[in-house]
């Protein structure tokens, strides 16, 4: 490992323009000419759109339109898609409701858009929306999964009777069936998976400018995957097509799931820009946030587990329930099946599983992926489930996981995922021991002298990532492949240019995917640049999501650096008048191995622009690309363990200790992955604690802005302690698995099995507030 | 509309606002001043968190007309030429940003906490005072570890002057 090469905790390159206020965000971008656009949004859960009377609006000053649902429509702009076909246990399809970008008829969630304002500026826009006199028609709501499921209850859709998406299963029923009759002990639990908003700190903004000479849409979006957005935007929503649509997402503030959707806004912002004739820019504030980011989880779910007599698990059945609001997100229908039910396994041996997943809609906000994405469900369901069976049958936590842990690998699950490889043990070990587990029982003792409930939790995640082989989803109902491209330009002074479709938002990509060049071929990472975020630039990438950069991206970008190395190793050896098999690449130089005979990268790369004196046949320029599909998921593993303490009195509580040790594979930036285990921690411990994204019964939105959505701030979480142990990722050549995720995912089920440690009641559901917990201490849940 | 005289990062400016106009888009939207970034508009996460006249204040929560007069220093106008505020240093060497939303906030607010605490700051401390910061990524744990680095430069730095 060179300073600045793989493992080496480098200081990011993208930080100077972010600490001096130089970072460039779609709201920070202003073009010539610019609009302003505002949305109508529905205040009402359910209701059909009577009349809009946009006159008084139009006479305003400064205001350039006012467009409508029933324009969009008959303009034939697509309706959204959901990218994954999902069938349920009969074999029918899916039941997909129609979901416009506008609503010209029927709306069904608070803050679903009827009408955009495009003025000239933005407090123009929004004083005309205040004039438009929209007529609705009240029409009964269902907020809730048992009211949406309930016999007569309001419809949503006429495609979707019983408000039913699919009844999907996987796994194998009778073989459940035959575990559980010989079952010694059966554990059940049921618990739900409380809805999330994804809250990224920017706010989604468009800016569509459409070139009327051109026929040419240029898009700037708040996007993890432009490409995916032009092609959606392309191939289904009829804006352009893809050689006359640009899609760029310059700096963007933080993702975690929700900027991966295609969302109505920029549909609208193109489609506006084009009948007004000038640049749209819309900026969403933080109500519209709430109201439209695609949300995660909500889950309500009966689980049990059948052991023997010797605490061995032998069969696991899940029934769940997933609401999935009021339209089909684009990936939203993968969420609770394929990246849900695949993980029910978990880190344990268990031989037979069989899970039941009901799509539900409801009149609230559509839910998709969200950090982890099914995957936290999947995780906090099981190791709540194991918790709860350990103090059933009254061995330690600890010992019964161990008991049941894979420890031979590959290990084929019964629900599809393959797993490659593993520690389970290792990174057990290593969290109770960073924690003192064995000391904990006389550390609780000391604390209930003192009045004080002390709980441990442990949480024994496992996650699928690096996302994803195509042919594998390609068979399991996902619209697209899931690599990754690359493509190296050595530039003819030596300097380097990595393109990637890898989208960068907080991830660090410019600092770590330099790493590897660095590594490769010993020059500084200043000399290297990282190309990302721009269609025109880059021509092709499936984005950043699923913990899947460094595993898919990164291992693109070493296929192509192979491929470069290749040709510059030729013109080298043709240079040296060396055999091409005795050149070395060290430090920025080619050597003829054994040799004092050298020629640095600079005059190679010269040389191949210059083609004076290349080898007979070889084209001229040094510039390479691939694209790589990986063979399997990555697994991602580890232990995390929460100590805290409970306040009796209030039910508030404290954290004592928190350890993590993940199993990641090659760390490719130690500092970089820490960052991201510490974020995902406190999305967990957010989920476990605070975060509730509430609806009343009518389907009004009781959390919408961050005075009433309890985000985690500094004082609500403690610092960490995090080790790594290490199995290195046999299926791709630099061993690495993916961190993105897996503190969402591991974190919450420690929280809470170390509240319902330390109180006696299991009988507790996220988040566990103090007001929850309180009642949980006192008996009247 | 009110033409509103104040002192920007060092430099005298006269903008003519409509009176509604907030000072975050003042900055923004007529100064150009970028890195000051909007979050929530209920004043609750401080990505727009100034200095005027050297206390920390949100800026989506002060007129522009209520900045009259003031001097208002901004994310872009902390470093001296290429020298980097020791603040905006120990966040880069703690890694504690991600994707750097909340950043300028966070800076801005970390500044105030180290001159109003002097070296007197711990982990509590520094947790306590950032609570009017939402960060969505880095979990706040280098933020709290950036923050305590940059009390022990500013010291040092206040100490050789």
């Amino acid at each position: 490992m060179g300073m600045e090469g793989i493992g080496a905790s480098v200081v990011r390159k993208e930080d100077k323009r972010f600490i001096t206020g130089k970072g460039r965000y779609v709201d920070d971008i202003k073009l010539l000419g610019m609009t302003y656009a505002h949305f109508i949004r529905s205040p009402h859960a359910h209701a059909k759109v009577k009349s809009i009377d946009s006159s008084a609006a139009e006479a305003m000053p400064g205001v350039v339109a006012v467009l409508t649902g029933r324009q969009i429509v008959d303009d034939k702009v697509g309706n959204l898609i959901c990218g994954w076909a999902v069938t349920s246990k009969d074999g029918s399809p899916m039941r997909m409701g129609a979901w416009p970008a506008m609503a010209p008829e029927t709306v069904r969630f608070v803050g679903q858009a009827v009408a955009v304002v495009i003025a000239e500026s933005k407090n123009l826009a929004r004083d005309a929306a205040e004039a438009v006199v929209v007529e609705y028609e009240e029409l009964p709501a269902v907020a809730d999964m048992p009211s949406a499921l309930k016999p007569g209850a309001p419809q949503l859709h006429p495609e979707a009777p019983g408000n039913v998406v699919y009844d999907w299963h996987i796994g194998d029923e009778a073989a459940v069936n035959a575990a559980f009759s010989k079952a010694a002990n059966v554990v059940s639990l049921e618990l739900t998976n409380n809805r999330l908003a994804p809250n990224a700190m920017e706010p989604r903004a468009a800016i569509a400018d459409y070139d009327a000479a051109e026929e040419h849409f240029t898009l700037y979006t708040t996007s993890q995957n432009p490409h995916v957005a032009r092609l959606v935007l392309s191939a289904f929503y009829n804006i352009a097509p893809e050689h006359k649509l640009r899609v760029i997402a310059p700096d963007v503030g933080g993702g975690f799931g929700s900027k991966i959707f295609i969302y109505p806004e920029e549909m609208v912002a193109l489609w506006a820009s084009k009948k007004v004739g000038r640049p749209v820019k819309w900026t969403g504030d933080r109500t519209e946030a709430f109201l439209t980011d695609a949300h995660g989880r909500d889950h309500i779910s009966k689980a049990e587990m059948a052991f023997d007599a010797d605490n061995k698990i032998l069969g696991l059945r899940v029934k769940t329930h997933a609401n999935f609001g009021a339209y089909m997100s684009l990936f939203s229908s993968s969420v609770p099946t394929y990246l849900y039910a695949t993980l029910l396994s978990g880190q344990y041996n268990i031989p037979a599983i069989y899970a039941e997943v009901m799509g539900v809609y409801t009149n609230t906000t559509p839910v998709d992926a969200y950090r982890g994405a099914g995957r936290p469900e999947a995780s906090y369901l099981l190791e709540r489930l194991v918790e709860t069976a350990a103090r059933q049958l009254k061995v330690d936590p600890a010992e019964l996981r161990r008991k049941n842990f894979i420890t031979q690998f590959p290990h084929q699950t019964p629900v599809i995922m393959a797993y490659d490889t593993g520690d389970f043990n290792a990174s057990l070990d290593a969290a109770m021991k960073a924690i003192d587990y064995a000391g904990f029982p006389a550390r609780k003792a000391a604390a209930k002298a003192q009045g004080k409930l002390r709980g441990i939790g442990l949480s024994c995640y496992i996650e699928a990532c690096g996302i994803a082989p195509s042919k594998a989803v390609g068979s399991l109902g996902a619209g697209v492949g899931l690599w990754e491209s690359a493509e190296i330009r050595v530039n003819p002074v030596g300097t380097i240019e990595v393109l990637t479709g890898s989208h960068s938002h907080g991830q660090g990509h410019e600092t770590t995917f330099c790493q590897l060049i660095a590594e490769r071929l010993g020059v500084p990472i200043s000399q290297v640049s990282i190309v990302h975020g721009d269609t025109d630039k880059v021509q092709f990438g499936m984005g950043t999501y699923g913990s899947r950069s460094a595993a898919v991206g990164l291992t693109a970008i070493l296929k192509a650096m192979e491929k470069v190395e290749a040709k510059a190793k030729k013109i080298a050896a043709h240079a040296l008048e060396a055999s091409e098999g005795d050149i070395i690449i060290e430090n920025g130089e080619f050597k003829v191995t054994g040799t004092d005979k050298s020629i640095a990268l600079p005059m190679v790369a010269l040389a191949a622009y210059t083609a004076h004196n290349l080898p007979d046949g070889m084209e001229p320029g040094l510039k390479e690309s691939a694209f790589y599909d990986p063979t399997n998921f990555t697994f991602p593993a580890g232990t995390y363990i929460c100590e805290l303490e409970v306040d009796q009195a209030t039910g508030k509580t404290s954290f004592v200790n928190f350890v993590a040790a993940d199993d990641f594979g090659r760390l490719i930036n130690p500092m970089i992955v820490e960052g991201q285990v510490h974020g995902g921690l406190v999305q967990g411990i957010g989920q476990a604690l605070l975060e509730h994204a509430v609806y009343d019964s009518n389907g009004q939105p009781v959390t919408a802005s961050f005075m009433d959505y309890a985000m985690p701030r500094a004082d609500d979480v403690p610092s960490f302690k995090l080790s790594h142990t290490t199995t290195l990722c046999p299926g791709n050549p630099l061993g690495v698995k993916g961190c993105g995720e897996a503190g969402a995912i591991g974190a919450s089920a420690a929280v809470i099995n170390a509240i319902t440690d330390a109180i006696g009641n299991n009988k507790l559901e996220m988040p566990a507030t103090p007001d929850r917990v309180w009642h949980a201490i006192h008996g009247n849940a | 509309m009110s033409t509103v005289k104040l002192t920007v990062n060092g430099k005298a400016v006269s903008v003519e606002v409509e009176d509604r106009t907030l000072l975050v888009h003042l900055l923004r939207d007529h100064l150009n001043l970028t890195g000051t970034h909007v979050g929530c508009d209920t004043s609750q996460c401080g990505a727009c968190v100034v200095h005027i006249d050297g206390r920390s204040v949100k800026s989506c929560t002060v007129l522009a007309a209520q900045a009259a007069g003031a001097n208002v220093t901004t994310i872009e106008g902390i470093a001296k030429g290429d020298e980097l505020h020791p603040m905006q240093a120990a966040f880069r060497d703690n890694h504690g940003l991600q994707c750097g939303y909340c950043t300028p906030g966070m800076i801005m607010s970390a500044i105030d906490i180290v001159h109003r605490h002097g070296g007197e700051l711990d982990e509590a401390t520094v947790r306590e005072e950032l609570e009017g910061n939402i960060c969505r990524c880095t979990g706040y744990h280098n933020i709290v570890k950036a923050v305590l680095d940059a009390a022990g430069r500013m010291k040092v730095a206040q100490a050789a002057e």
